[in-house]
Protein backbone atom coordinates (compact mmCIF):
# COMPACT_ATOMS: atom_id res chain seq x y z
CA UNK A 1 0.00 0.00 0.00
CA UNK A 2 1.50 3.32 -1.01
CA UNK A 3 1.39 6.01 1.59
CA UNK A 4 0.30 9.14 -0.17
CA UNK A 5 0.60 10.40 -3.70
CA UNK A 6 3.58 12.52 -4.70
CA UNK A 7 3.02 16.28 -4.50
CA UNK A 8 1.53 18.12 -7.46
CA UNK A 9 3.62 20.66 -9.39
CA UNK A 10 2.43 23.21 -11.93
CA UNK A 11 4.50 23.35 -15.10
CA UNK A 12 5.35 26.51 -17.03
CA UNK A 13 7.19 26.39 -20.35
CA UNK A 14 9.04 28.99 -22.38
CA UNK A 15 8.61 27.76 -25.94
CA UNK A 16 11.46 29.88 -27.28
CA UNK A 17 13.54 32.73 -26.03
CA UNK A 18 11.79 36.05 -26.33
CA UNK A 19 8.50 34.63 -25.05
CA UNK A 20 7.37 34.38 -21.45
CA UNK A 21 6.75 31.11 -19.66
CA UNK A 22 3.23 29.81 -20.05
CA UNK A 23 1.27 27.33 -17.99
CA UNK A 24 1.26 23.88 -19.63
CA UNK A 25 -0.32 21.58 -17.04
CA UNK A 26 0.86 19.73 -13.98
CA UNK A 27 2.85 16.69 -12.93
CA UNK A 28 3.33 14.70 -9.77
CA UNK A 29 6.85 14.27 -8.45
CA UNK A 30 8.58 13.31 -5.23
CA UNK A 31 10.88 16.33 -5.33
CA UNK A 32 11.81 19.41 -7.37
CA UNK A 33 14.38 17.71 -9.54
CA UNK A 34 12.02 14.89 -10.46
CA UNK A 35 9.32 17.46 -11.18
CA UNK A 36 11.57 19.10 -13.76
CA UNK A 37 12.39 15.76 -15.39
CA UNK A 38 8.77 14.65 -15.43
CA UNK A 39 7.69 18.00 -16.85
CA UNK A 40 10.26 17.65 -19.62
CA UNK A 41 9.14 14.11 -20.47
CA UNK A 42 5.45 14.97 -20.31
CA UNK A 43 5.27 18.38 -21.96
CA UNK A 44 8.28 18.76 -24.26
CA UNK A 45 8.59 15.49 -26.19
CA UNK A 46 8.68 17.47 -29.44
CA UNK A 47 11.04 20.26 -28.46
CA UNK A 48 8.21 22.51 -27.29
CA UNK A 49 10.42 24.29 -24.79
CA UNK A 50 13.77 25.91 -24.06
CA UNK A 51 13.08 26.52 -20.39
CA UNK A 52 10.78 24.99 -17.76
CA UNK A 53 9.59 26.30 -14.41
CA UNK A 54 7.95 23.97 -11.95
CA UNK A 55 6.37 25.09 -8.70
CA UNK A 56 4.52 23.15 -6.03
CA UNK A 57 0.82 23.73 -6.67
CA UNK A 58 0.18 24.34 -2.98
CA UNK A 59 2.66 27.24 -3.03
CA UNK A 60 0.69 29.22 -5.60
CA UNK A 61 -1.34 32.10 -4.24
CA UNK A 62 -4.35 32.81 -6.45
CA UNK A 63 -7.17 35.32 -6.54
CA UNK A 64 -10.60 33.95 -5.74
CA UNK A 65 -12.86 33.59 -8.82
CA UNK A 66 -15.93 34.18 -6.63
CA UNK A 67 -14.49 37.60 -5.75
CA UNK A 68 -13.43 38.50 -9.27
CA UNK A 69 -15.62 41.56 -9.73
CA UNK A 70 -14.85 43.04 -6.33
CA UNK A 71 -11.16 42.26 -6.67
CA UNK A 72 -10.78 43.94 -10.04
CA UNK A 73 -13.28 46.68 -9.29
CA UNK A 74 -10.67 49.44 -8.61
CA UNK A 75 -9.65 49.43 -12.28
CA UNK A 76 -13.15 49.58 -13.66
CA UNK A 77 -14.00 53.28 -13.21
CA UNK A 78 -10.64 54.61 -14.31
CA UNK A 79 -11.28 54.93 -18.00
CA UNK A 80 -8.85 57.87 -18.11
CA UNK A 81 -6.09 55.27 -18.00
CA UNK A 82 -6.85 54.40 -21.61
CA UNK A 83 -5.57 56.52 -24.50
CA UNK A 84 -9.00 56.60 -26.15
CA UNK A 85 -10.33 58.66 -23.21
CA UNK A 86 -8.70 61.77 -24.66
CA UNK A 87 -10.16 63.75 -27.58
CA UNK A 88 -7.46 65.07 -29.84
CA UNK A 89 -8.30 67.04 -33.01
CA UNK A 90 -7.72 65.07 -36.23
CA UNK A 91 -5.29 67.71 -37.53
CA UNK A 92 -2.80 66.83 -34.84
CA UNK A 93 -0.63 64.03 -36.14
CA UNK A 94 1.66 61.48 -34.60
CA UNK A 95 -0.19 61.42 -31.30
CA UNK B 1 -12.45 8.97 -28.36
CA UNK B 2 -13.47 7.47 -25.19
CA UNK B 3 -16.55 9.54 -24.57
CA UNK B 4 -18.68 6.52 -25.10
CA UNK B 5 -21.24 7.28 -22.43
CA UNK B 6 -20.11 4.32 -20.43
CA UNK B 7 -21.98 4.96 -17.24
CA UNK B 8 -24.40 7.41 -15.80
CA UNK B 9 -23.32 10.74 -14.43
CA UNK B 10 -24.49 11.72 -11.05
CA UNK B 11 -25.10 8.26 -9.64
CA UNK B 12 -24.23 7.95 -6.01
CA UNK B 13 -23.34 11.62 -5.59
CA UNK B 14 -24.96 13.70 -2.91
CA UNK B 15 -28.07 15.55 -3.94
CA UNK B 16 -26.83 19.10 -4.12
CA UNK B 17 -29.66 20.58 -6.11
CA UNK B 18 -30.99 22.48 -3.14
CA UNK B 19 -27.66 24.12 -2.53
CA UNK B 20 -27.56 25.37 -6.10
CA UNK B 21 -29.93 28.24 -6.61
CA UNK B 22 -31.79 28.83 -9.84
CA UNK B 23 -29.91 32.12 -10.20
CA UNK B 24 -26.51 30.40 -9.95
CA UNK B 25 -27.50 27.77 -12.51
CA UNK B 26 -28.87 30.38 -14.90
CA UNK B 27 -25.75 32.52 -14.58
CA UNK B 28 -23.62 29.47 -15.25
CA UNK B 29 -25.62 28.49 -18.33
CA UNK B 30 -25.43 32.08 -19.58
CA UNK B 31 -21.63 31.93 -19.41
CA UNK B 32 -21.68 28.65 -21.35
CA UNK B 33 -24.08 30.04 -23.95
CA UNK B 34 -21.80 33.05 -24.38
CA UNK B 35 -18.97 30.58 -25.18
CA UNK B 36 -17.06 31.64 -22.09
CA UNK B 37 -14.66 29.01 -20.78
CA UNK B 38 -15.17 27.68 -17.29
CA UNK B 39 -11.97 27.55 -15.28
CA UNK B 40 -10.94 25.32 -12.42
CA UNK B 41 -11.98 27.36 -9.40
CA UNK B 42 -15.07 28.93 -10.97
CA UNK B 43 -18.44 28.08 -9.56
CA UNK B 44 -20.01 25.18 -11.45
CA UNK B 45 -22.99 22.90 -10.87
CA UNK B 46 -22.03 19.72 -9.07
CA UNK B 47 -23.41 17.63 -11.94
CA UNK B 48 -21.19 19.48 -14.43
CA UNK B 49 -18.18 18.77 -12.25
CA UNK B 50 -19.09 15.09 -11.88
CA UNK B 51 -19.76 14.66 -15.59
CA UNK B 52 -16.36 16.12 -16.41
CA UNK B 53 -14.51 14.08 -13.81
CA UNK B 54 -16.14 10.95 -15.17
CA UNK B 55 -15.45 11.79 -18.80
CA UNK B 56 -11.90 13.11 -18.40
CA UNK B 57 -10.80 10.29 -16.12
CA UNK B 58 -12.29 7.64 -18.44
CA UNK B 59 -10.44 9.32 -21.25
CA UNK B 60 -7.19 9.26 -19.27
CA UNK B 61 -7.67 5.61 -18.33
CA UNK B 62 -8.22 4.78 -22.00
CA UNK B 63 -4.90 6.34 -22.93
CA UNK B 64 -3.12 4.38 -20.21
CA UNK B 65 -4.76 1.02 -21.02
CA UNK B 66 -4.35 1.87 -24.71
CA UNK B 67 -0.59 1.44 -24.35
CA UNK B 68 -1.02 -2.31 -23.89
CA UNK B 69 -2.30 -3.50 -27.27
CA UNK B 70 0.48 -1.60 -29.02
CA UNK B 71 3.12 -2.34 -26.41
CA UNK B 72 2.47 -5.97 -27.32
CA UNK B 73 4.40 -5.43 -30.58
CA UNK B 74 7.25 -3.27 -29.35
CA UNK B 75 9.73 -6.12 -29.16
CA UNK B 76 8.58 -7.61 -32.46
CA UNK B 77 8.46 -4.58 -34.73
CA UNK B 78 9.88 -5.60 -38.12
CA UNK B 79 12.51 -2.85 -38.39
CA UNK B 80 14.35 -0.44 -36.11
CA UNK B 81 12.51 2.45 -37.74
CA UNK B 82 9.10 0.92 -37.01
CA UNK B 83 10.19 0.10 -33.48
CA UNK B 84 11.31 3.68 -32.79
CA UNK B 85 8.02 5.02 -34.21
CA UNK B 86 5.93 2.63 -32.15
CA UNK B 87 7.87 3.43 -29.01
CA UNK B 88 7.29 7.16 -29.58
CA UNK B 89 3.60 6.53 -30.10
CA UNK B 90 3.22 4.46 -26.95
CA UNK B 91 5.07 7.19 -25.02
CA UNK B 92 2.63 9.72 -26.43
CA UNK B 93 -0.28 7.66 -25.13
CA UNK B 94 1.25 7.77 -21.66
CA UNK B 95 1.69 11.53 -22.08
CA UNK B 96 -1.93 11.95 -23.14
CA UNK B 97 -3.05 10.03 -20.08
CA UNK B 98 -0.99 12.38 -17.91
CA UNK B 99 -2.32 15.58 -19.54
CA UNK B 100 -5.82 14.31 -18.93
CA UNK B 101 -5.30 13.18 -15.34
CA UNK B 102 -3.85 16.60 -14.66
CA UNK B 103 -6.92 18.27 -16.23
CA UNK B 104 -9.25 16.10 -14.12
CA UNK B 105 -7.34 16.93 -10.95
CA UNK B 106 -8.24 20.60 -11.39
CA UNK B 107 -11.82 19.53 -10.59
CA UNK B 108 -10.85 18.38 -7.13
CA UNK B 109 -10.35 14.65 -7.62
CA UNK B 110 -6.98 13.15 -6.68
CA UNK B 111 -4.75 11.11 -8.96
CA UNK B 112 -4.75 8.26 -6.45
CA UNK B 113 -8.52 8.21 -6.40
CA UNK B 114 -8.74 7.98 -10.19
CA UNK B 115 -6.04 5.32 -10.47
CA UNK B 116 -7.74 3.42 -7.66
CA UNK B 117 -11.04 3.44 -9.56
CA UNK B 118 -9.35 2.12 -12.68
CA UNK B 119 -7.56 -0.68 -10.84
CA UNK B 120 -10.63 -1.72 -8.88
CA UNK B 121 -12.62 -1.95 -12.09
CA UNK B 122 -15.03 0.76 -10.96
CA UNK B 123 -13.97 3.19 -13.68
CA UNK B 124 -14.46 2.37 -17.33
CA UNK B 125 -12.22 2.93 -20.32
CA UNK B 126 -12.79 2.75 -24.05
CA UNK B 127 -14.08 -0.59 -25.32
CA UNK B 128 -11.59 -0.64 -28.19
CA UNK B 129 -8.61 -1.52 -26.02
CA UNK B 130 -10.13 -4.83 -25.02
CA UNK B 131 -9.42 -6.29 -28.45
CA UNK B 132 -6.19 -8.20 -29.01
CA UNK B 133 -3.44 -7.21 -31.45
CA UNK B 134 -2.85 -10.51 -33.18
CA UNK B 135 -0.60 -9.44 -36.04
CA UNK B 136 1.74 -6.61 -36.96
CA UNK B 137 -0.93 -5.23 -39.28
CA UNK B 138 -3.09 -4.55 -36.22
CA UNK B 139 -0.61 -1.83 -35.28
CA UNK B 140 -1.33 -0.15 -38.60
CA UNK B 141 -5.08 -0.63 -38.21
CA UNK B 142 -5.01 0.89 -34.73
CA UNK B 143 -3.15 3.98 -35.87
CA UNK B 144 -5.32 4.44 -38.92
CA UNK B 145 -8.76 3.50 -37.53
CA UNK B 146 -8.59 3.81 -33.76
CA UNK B 147 -6.59 7.01 -33.72
CA UNK B 148 -8.61 8.22 -36.69
CA UNK B 149 -11.83 7.72 -34.74
CA UNK B 150 -10.19 9.34 -31.74
CA UNK B 151 -9.31 12.43 -33.76
CA UNK B 152 -12.93 12.75 -34.97
CA UNK B 153 -14.06 12.71 -31.38
CA UNK B 154 -11.32 14.84 -29.93
CA UNK B 155 -11.24 17.76 -32.33
CA UNK B 156 -14.63 19.06 -31.12
CA UNK B 157 -13.43 18.50 -27.54
CA UNK B 158 -10.78 21.17 -28.12
CA UNK B 159 -13.72 23.60 -27.92
CA UNK B 160 -15.16 22.04 -24.77
CA UNK B 161 -16.49 24.58 -22.26
CA UNK B 162 -14.11 23.47 -19.52
CA UNK B 163 -10.80 25.30 -20.02
CA UNK B 164 -8.32 22.73 -18.65
CA UNK B 165 -9.93 19.88 -20.64
CA UNK B 166 -10.02 21.94 -23.80
CA UNK B 167 -6.35 22.87 -23.45
CA UNK B 168 -5.36 19.25 -22.79
CA UNK B 169 -7.27 18.19 -25.91
CA UNK B 170 -5.52 20.77 -28.06
CA UNK B 171 -2.21 19.32 -26.95
CA UNK B 172 -3.41 15.76 -27.60
CA UNK B 173 -4.80 16.57 -31.05
CA UNK B 174 -1.50 18.08 -32.16
CA UNK B 175 0.11 14.71 -31.52
CA UNK B 176 -2.64 12.42 -32.80
CA UNK B 177 -2.07 13.28 -36.41
CA UNK B 178 1.31 11.57 -36.29
CA UNK B 179 -0.37 8.49 -34.84
CA UNK B 180 -2.91 8.24 -37.60
CA UNK B 181 -0.48 8.92 -40.42
CA UNK B 182 2.10 6.39 -39.25
CA UNK B 183 -0.69 3.81 -39.04
CA UNK B 184 -1.96 4.50 -42.53
CA UNK B 185 1.56 4.45 -43.93
CA UNK B 186 2.17 1.11 -42.23
CA UNK B 187 -1.01 -0.27 -43.88
CA UNK B 188 0.06 1.19 -47.22
CA UNK B 189 3.43 -0.53 -46.98
CA UNK B 190 1.75 -3.86 -46.26
CA UNK B 191 -0.76 -3.39 -49.06
CA UNK B 192 2.03 -2.73 -51.54
CA UNK B 193 3.91 -5.80 -50.32
CA UNK B 194 3.37 -9.50 -50.89
CA UNK B 195 -0.06 -11.13 -51.14
CA UNK B 196 0.40 -12.43 -47.63
CA UNK B 197 1.14 -8.97 -46.29
CA UNK B 198 -1.89 -7.55 -48.02
CA UNK B 199 -4.05 -10.35 -46.63
CA UNK B 200 -2.73 -9.51 -43.20
CA UNK B 201 -3.77 -5.88 -43.66
CA UNK B 202 -7.24 -6.97 -44.81
CA UNK B 203 -7.60 -9.24 -41.81
CA UNK B 204 -6.69 -6.38 -39.45
CA UNK B 205 -9.28 -4.12 -41.10
CA UNK B 206 -11.86 -6.90 -40.80
CA UNK B 207 -11.29 -7.19 -37.09
CA UNK B 208 -10.94 -3.50 -36.22
CA UNK B 209 -13.63 -1.92 -38.40
CA UNK B 210 -16.65 -2.61 -36.22
CA UNK B 211 -14.93 -2.04 -32.88
CA UNK B 212 -13.69 1.30 -34.27
CA UNK B 213 -17.26 2.30 -35.14
CA UNK B 214 -18.34 1.37 -31.63
CA UNK B 215 -15.83 3.84 -30.21
CA UNK B 216 -18.30 6.64 -30.87
CA UNK B 217 -20.67 5.13 -28.33
CA UNK B 218 -24.32 4.07 -28.51
CA UNK B 219 -26.76 5.39 -31.10
CA UNK B 220 -28.10 8.83 -30.28
CA UNK B 221 -31.48 7.40 -29.32
CA UNK B 222 -29.82 5.19 -26.71
CA UNK B 223 -27.26 7.71 -25.46
CA UNK B 224 -28.51 8.69 -22.05
CA UNK B 225 -26.77 11.90 -21.10
CA UNK B 226 -25.82 13.39 -24.43
CA UNK B 227 -28.40 16.18 -24.28
CA UNK B 228 -27.08 17.62 -21.04
CA UNK B 229 -23.47 17.40 -22.24
CA UNK B 230 -24.47 19.23 -25.41
CA UNK B 231 -26.22 21.97 -23.42
CA UNK B 232 -23.09 22.36 -21.31
CA UNK B 233 -20.99 22.41 -24.49
CA UNK B 234 -18.84 19.57 -23.23
CA UNK B 235 -19.97 17.71 -26.32
CA UNK B 236 -20.51 19.46 -29.64
CA UNK B 237 -21.68 16.68 -31.95
CA UNK B 238 -23.76 13.59 -31.33
CA UNK B 239 -22.30 10.07 -31.40
CA UNK B 240 -24.01 9.23 -34.69
CA UNK B 241 -22.89 12.46 -36.37
CA UNK B 242 -19.27 11.77 -35.51
CA UNK B 243 -19.54 8.12 -36.52
CA UNK B 244 -20.97 9.10 -39.90
CA UNK B 245 -18.19 11.61 -40.45
CA UNK B 246 -15.62 8.94 -39.65
CA UNK B 247 -17.16 6.44 -42.07
CA UNK B 248 -17.37 9.03 -44.82
CA UNK B 249 -13.69 9.89 -44.64
CA UNK B 250 -12.40 6.38 -43.94
CA UNK B 251 -14.07 4.33 -46.67
CA UNK B 252 -12.20 6.13 -49.49
CA UNK B 253 -8.95 5.62 -47.56
CA UNK B 254 -9.64 1.88 -47.46
CA UNK B 255 -10.35 1.93 -51.19
CA UNK B 256 -7.01 3.61 -51.82
CA UNK B 257 -5.32 0.79 -49.96
CA UNK B 258 -7.18 -1.69 -52.12
CA UNK B 259 -8.88 -3.16 -49.06
CA UNK B 260 -12.56 -3.82 -48.62
CA UNK B 261 -14.54 -2.63 -45.62
CA UNK B 262 -16.16 -5.66 -43.96
CA UNK B 263 -19.73 -4.51 -44.45
CA UNK B 264 -21.54 -6.09 -47.40
CA UNK B 265 -24.39 -3.60 -47.08
CA UNK B 266 -22.18 -0.51 -47.26
CA UNK B 267 -23.18 1.87 -50.06
CA UNK B 268 -22.78 5.52 -50.95
CA UNK B 269 -26.04 7.42 -50.95
CA UNK B 270 -25.73 10.01 -53.73
CA UNK B 271 -28.66 12.01 -52.36
CA UNK B 272 -27.30 12.49 -48.87
CA UNK B 273 -23.64 12.20 -49.93
CA UNK B 274 -23.07 9.87 -46.99
CA UNK B 275 -22.31 6.18 -46.73
CA UNK B 276 -25.08 3.94 -45.44
CA UNK B 277 -23.94 1.02 -43.34
CA UNK B 278 -25.32 -2.07 -41.62
CA UNK B 279 -26.41 -2.02 -38.01
CA UNK B 280 -23.76 -2.26 -35.37
CA UNK B 281 -23.78 -5.30 -33.10
CA UNK B 282 -24.59 -3.43 -29.90
CA UNK B 283 -24.67 -6.64 -27.91
CA UNK B 284 -20.96 -7.01 -28.55
CA UNK B 285 -20.40 -3.40 -27.47
CA UNK B 286 -22.26 -3.84 -24.19
CA UNK B 287 -20.51 -7.13 -23.52
CA UNK B 288 -17.10 -5.51 -23.94
CA UNK B 289 -18.08 -2.49 -21.85
CA UNK B 290 -19.36 -4.64 -19.04
CA UNK B 291 -16.09 -6.52 -18.77
CA UNK B 292 -16.52 -9.47 -21.10
CA UNK B 293 -14.53 -8.46 -24.14
CA UNK B 294 -11.67 -10.61 -25.42
CA UNK B 295 -9.00 -8.92 -23.26
CA UNK B 296 -10.70 -7.04 -20.40
CA UNK B 297 -9.33 -9.23 -17.62
CA UNK B 298 -5.84 -9.36 -19.09
CA UNK B 299 -5.68 -5.56 -19.52
CA UNK B 300 -6.66 -4.86 -15.93
CA UNK B 301 -4.46 -7.60 -14.50
CA UNK B 302 -1.46 -6.18 -16.36
CA UNK B 303 -2.23 -2.65 -15.20
CA UNK B 304 -2.58 -3.81 -11.60
CA UNK B 305 0.68 -5.73 -11.76
CA UNK B 306 2.53 -2.74 -13.20
CA UNK B 307 1.09 -0.55 -10.46
CA UNK B 308 2.02 -2.99 -7.70
CA UNK B 309 5.48 -3.64 -9.12
CA UNK B 310 6.12 0.10 -9.14
CA UNK B 311 5.01 0.66 -5.56
CA UNK B 312 8.50 0.36 -4.09
CA UNK B 313 9.83 2.93 -6.55
CA UNK B 314 7.16 5.44 -5.56
CA UNK B 315 7.84 4.82 -1.89
CA UNK B 316 11.61 4.97 -2.24
CA UNK B 317 11.46 8.26 -4.14
CA UNK B 318 9.24 9.70 -1.48
CA UNK B 319 11.48 8.47 1.33
CA UNK B 320 14.52 9.96 -0.42
CA UNK B 321 12.74 13.30 -0.87
CA UNK B 322 11.73 13.33 2.81
CA UNK B 323 15.28 12.53 3.89
CA UNK B 324 16.74 15.25 1.68
CA UNK B 325 14.21 17.79 2.91
CA UNK B 326 14.99 16.91 6.51
CA UNK B 327 18.73 17.29 5.90
CA UNK B 328 18.20 20.67 4.27
CA UNK B 329 16.03 21.83 7.14
CA UNK B 330 18.71 20.78 9.63
CA UNK B 331 21.54 22.50 7.73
Amino acid sequence: MTRQEWPLYEVFIRTRSGLSHRHAGSVHAADDEMALNNARDTYTRRSEGVSIWVVRSDRIVASDPAETSAFFDPAEDKIYRHPTFYDIPDEVENL
Amino acid sequence: MYTQGLDQAGKGGPDTREAESRAQLDAFQARIDAEEKIEAKDWMPEAYRRTLIRQISQHAHSEIIGMQPEGNWLTRAPTMKRKAILLAKVQDEAGHGLYLYSAAETLGVSRDEMVGDLLSGKAKYSSIFNYPTLTWADIGAIGWLVDGAAIMNQIPLCRCSYGPYSRAMIRVCKEESFHQRQGYELMLTLCRGTDEQKAMAQDALNRFWWPALMMFGPNDAASSHSAQSMAWKIKRFSNDELRQKFIDVTVPQAEFLGLSVPDAALWFNENTEHYEHSDIDWQEFFDVISGNGPCNRQRLAKRRKAHDDGAWVREAARAYADKKAAAEAAA
